[in-house]
């Protein structure tokens, strides 16, 4: 079989069509800047203004459309990858085509979202917001990838090793392919003769339970300190202050270096943190529904015992791995980076959340539960906290992004993950020695992590703007 | 002021105690103290003889004491072998006459040996730091006044369509952690499958002499990260300033724009972005271990990771010193400038 080319049978039509959109686009975004300097520095004479306004409104004009050009050609070579005959597809088109269950959940998405937004709260609003819209689509297009891994990937990403591909540019055919083996390593071969876009997406499957989880536990651990630390103050506040100080000045990667390796694990340093952080969640759901169940035994206790049990089940489990059942239980290596990851988040959400509680704890509202007599607890989690959401919940979309990131330095410096691990930092890890003669089996999961902070990032800002007009 | 400063000083004092005591603790737990004999002596040796070692260079005294030791509170421990021949901390530092000092920690200026590199850790260390003071120098003076120009540019008209380009492009570099643009990077200016080979993809050979060729990729892959950041606290500020009273009095008596913003908006404008540039210091230092990894620079960061993958007890202890110096000292600075810049702020 031949290898494949990057566009296929599309190719020809298309790409001197994509070639001018791009190279308008440029030009124009240029002459833009161009005239914008020009504006500022004064160069343009006295009544030459309304000349170069004009200028500049026609400049505008070109780049909006050259942009939108350029997005409708990308759409149609995916689409047209997707419809063409199988032996016209180029790699793009036959990359489209795994991702078929991704754009299908997409689009039902974004129809459903958009066709209910006035029902849907600040979610909705989101569909308002072109910047939000655009980082909402890209972190779903990880996440279904994600969920749909099984289908998607075109080889096993770890098992798979197939001899004659190592190293291989992306299209390459196998040599003898089996019977129901796809025949093609789309991306490209990695120093070890595996699948690099079966790898791309087993990663996201990876770092998209990992980076969520994580975040969502520093954030338990960060309210369930914070909130008392900012309402209660005095030497609490100071005692957790300084320690929350002092985690922050350890530089992250000494910090890394220092928990995960393979001697501090075997001492237990990790899981003793574990079974520490991992408590955290199930005492702020107890302290919750007690404090606003307290006069209501009745309904109190089945909140309280199902937490427990449940929540009891779940730290059994993870941090222990003793459950009873043996359903619940989290990989020794994931375990640690996920605590590590915990640890160094936790911090910095609990100076948020403190910052906003000493804020919020001034107000009217505050002022008023305190006169009809209600608990310490009732005010920090019922008064306080529900009022803080807006920021926090825009800073939980950026620590995922930050926590992505993170998780990427610890697989780019080997630390944690077992080698093999598709996810993204080890990849790159595992492929910077050759960098500058094969750089795809790097520079692949290099792009898909930034694609999704950059989509979390561009959701957060997207969340910020819709929850200030309220 | 005074009290302020001082105080704060003790604070920063308690924080390096306790911060090298966990990095000490830490390293000096029984399986790393093993693999620090083994790292020495060789992957073969037995039990017996890590302990012996161990035990002849003072590792086997309570940990407390041995941190007491390091600085320098506490006498050195001396190990004298059965033919007379002494090893322990001290050891090295024997003079002449065979005298060897009684105490040899950080307050007597010592900071001990590092066991990978065989050299000192004072000469080590500063060795290492003139390099990434170099990388650090030079991604600033990239990544400062680009930074500032983006903000200034972008925040001065908010929601044109400059401002809207110009503030993609700073969450997109916000979005791009250094192992990733390094990588990208790499790819386009350095690699033959692109061709171009502008620069070269390493930055060995700038450690006898920096050249725009070996040092272009690191520099502007340190400051790319946090361009962004800087970038985005500059347009906030700056748009805020904007939209202030004096602004808009200026611009009804008719100043030029041109005018508005470089006398009037720009001084205000830039005080909040003074207190983000000195908060990066400490976030650069994250970075530049990944740059020098990926750019195998023999630098502060590369001390690091050495120091930590070996188990280099003392290296690991100065460069965690020097690391928490860095941020309290510029979290310190940028509480005092944030004060004399803006006059409507007093400490106390």
């Amino acid at each position: 079989m031949e290898p494949l080319t990057w566009t296929g049978a599309i190719g020809p039509y298309l790409n001197p069509a994509l070639g001018l959109a791009v190279a308008v686009l440029a030009l124009s975004i240029l002459t833009h800047a161009g005239l914008a300097i020009a504006r500022l520095g004064g160069v343009a004479r006295p009544g030459a203004g309304a000349a170069g306004s004009h200028a500049a409104a026609a400049a505008g004009r070109v780049t909006r459309w050259s942009l939108f050009a350029v997005l409708a050609l990308i759409v149609i070579y995916l689409v047209a990858g997707i419809v063409a005959p199988v032996e016209a597809k180029g790699i793009i088109g036959r990359i489209s085509t795994r991702f078929l269950p991704v754009w299908i959940a997409l689009a039902a998405t974004f129809a459903l979202s958009i066709a209910f937004k006035r029902r849907l709260g600040l979610y909705g609003n989101l569909f308002d917001n072109r910047v939000g819209m655009i980082g909402f689509a890209l972190v779903m297009f990880w996440v279904y990838s994600a969920l749909f891994a099984d289908v998607i990937v075109t080889h096993d990403p770890v098992g798979d090793v197939i001899s004659g591909m190592k190293n291989k540019a992306p299209g390459t055919p196998l040599r003898s392919p089996g019977e129901g083996v796809y025949g093609y390593y789309l991306l490209g071969g990695d120093a070890l003769a595996r699948d690099v876009f079966s790898r791309m997406v087993a990663g996201a499957r990876v770092v998209l339970t990992i980076a969520p989880a994580a975040t969502l536990f520093a954030f338990m651990v960060g309210i369930t300190l914070g909130v008392p630390a900012g309402y209660l103050g005095g030497r609490f506040d100071t005692a957790l202050s300084f320690v929350a100080n002092l985690v922050l000045a350890f530089p992250v990667i000494l910090l890394f270096f220092l928990l995960v390796t393979p001697e501090i694990i075997a001492m237990g340093v990790p899981k003793y943190m574990a079974e520490v952080l991992f408590l955290f969640p199930v005492v702020f759901l107890v302290i919750l529904w007690n404090s606003r169940f307290h006069t209501r035994p009745m309904t109190r206790n089945i909140h309280v015992g199902l937490t427990v049990l449940i929540g009891g089940w779940l730290y059994l489990g993870l941090a222990w791995d003793a459950d009873p059942l043996g359903l619940v239980s989290i990989p020794g290596g994931v375990l640690i980076v996920f605590v590590s990851v915990v640890f160094v988040n936790s911090p910095t959400v609990f100076r948020i959340v403190r910052g906003l509680t000493l804020d919020i704890r001034t107000r009217d509202y505050v002022a008023a539960a305190q006169t009809r007599g209600e608990g310490a607890w009732y005010i920090m989690l019922w008064e306080i906290l529900p009022n803080a959401r807006g920021p926090l919940l825009v800073d939980f979309c950026l620590r995922i992004g930050y926590t992505t990131i993170l998780l990427g330095t610890l697989g780019f410096f080997g630390l944690g993950l077992p080698p093999d691990s598709p996810d993204w930092g080890t990849s790159i890890n595992a492929g910077r020695g050759l960098l500058q003669f094969f750089p795809f089996p790097p520079l692949v999961p290099a792009v898909a992590i930034m694609s999704l902070v950059l989509g979390l990032n561009l959701l957060a800002d997207g969340l910020r703007e819709e929850s200030l007009k309220d | 002021m005074g009290p302020f400063i001082l105080k704060r000083l003790g604070v920063m004092l308690l924080t390096a105690l306790c911060m090298t005591l966990i990095v000490f603790f830490l390293t000096n737990l029984p399986p790393n103290l093993e693999k620090l004999a083994k790292t020495q002596l060789g992957a073969r040796i037995t039990d017996a003889e890590v302990s012996s070692w161990l035990e002849r260079n003072g590792y086997a005294q309570p940990m407390l004491a041995r941190y007491g030791e390091w600085l320098g509170v506490l006498p050195g421990y001396t190990y004298e072998a059965a033919n007379g021949t002494r090893s322990g901390r001290c050891a090295r530092l024997a003079g002449d006459d065979g005298a060897i000092p009684r105490h040899c920690g950080v307050l007597q200026g010592d900071w001990g040996y590092s066991t990978k590199f065989r050299v000192p850790v004072t000469e080590l260390i500063g060795e290492r730091l003139a390099r990434t003071g170099m990388l650090m120098f030079w991604a600033f003076a990239v990544m400062v006044p680009m930074a500032l120009i983006i903000g200034v540019v972008a925040g001065m008209r908010e929601g044109s369509a400059t401002d809207r380009t110009l503030s993609t492009f700073a969450i997109a570099s916000t979005s791009t952690p250094e192992y990733v643009s390094g990588v990208i990077f790499v790819v386009i200016f350095a690699s033959s499958m692109v061709g171009l080979k502008w620069f070269t993809g390493s930055a060995k050979s700038a450690v006898d002499g920096i050249t725009f060729e070996n040092f272009t990729l690191p520099v502007i892959t340190v400051a790319l990260y946090g361009m962004g950041y800087i970038a985005r606290m500059t347009r906030a500020s700056m748009a805020e300033v904007m939209t202030a009273q004096y602004i808009r009095t200026a611009r009804l008596k008719g100043v030029s724009f041109r005018n508005i913003v470089l006398k009037h908006a720009l001084r205000n404008a830039l005080i909040a972005p003074f207190t983000v540039i000195m908060l990066q210091f400490p976030w650069l230092l994250t970075g530049v271990v990944i740059v020098e990894a990926l750019f195998v620079y023999p630098g502060f960061g590369n001390a690091l990771v050495e120091g930590a993958s070996n188990n280099d007890i003392e290296l690991l202890m100065a460069v965690s010193v020097v690391a928490v110096v860095v941020v309290l000292v510029t979290q310190l600075i940028s509480d005092i400038g944030y004060a004399l810049l803006n006059p409507r702020i007093r400490v106390n």
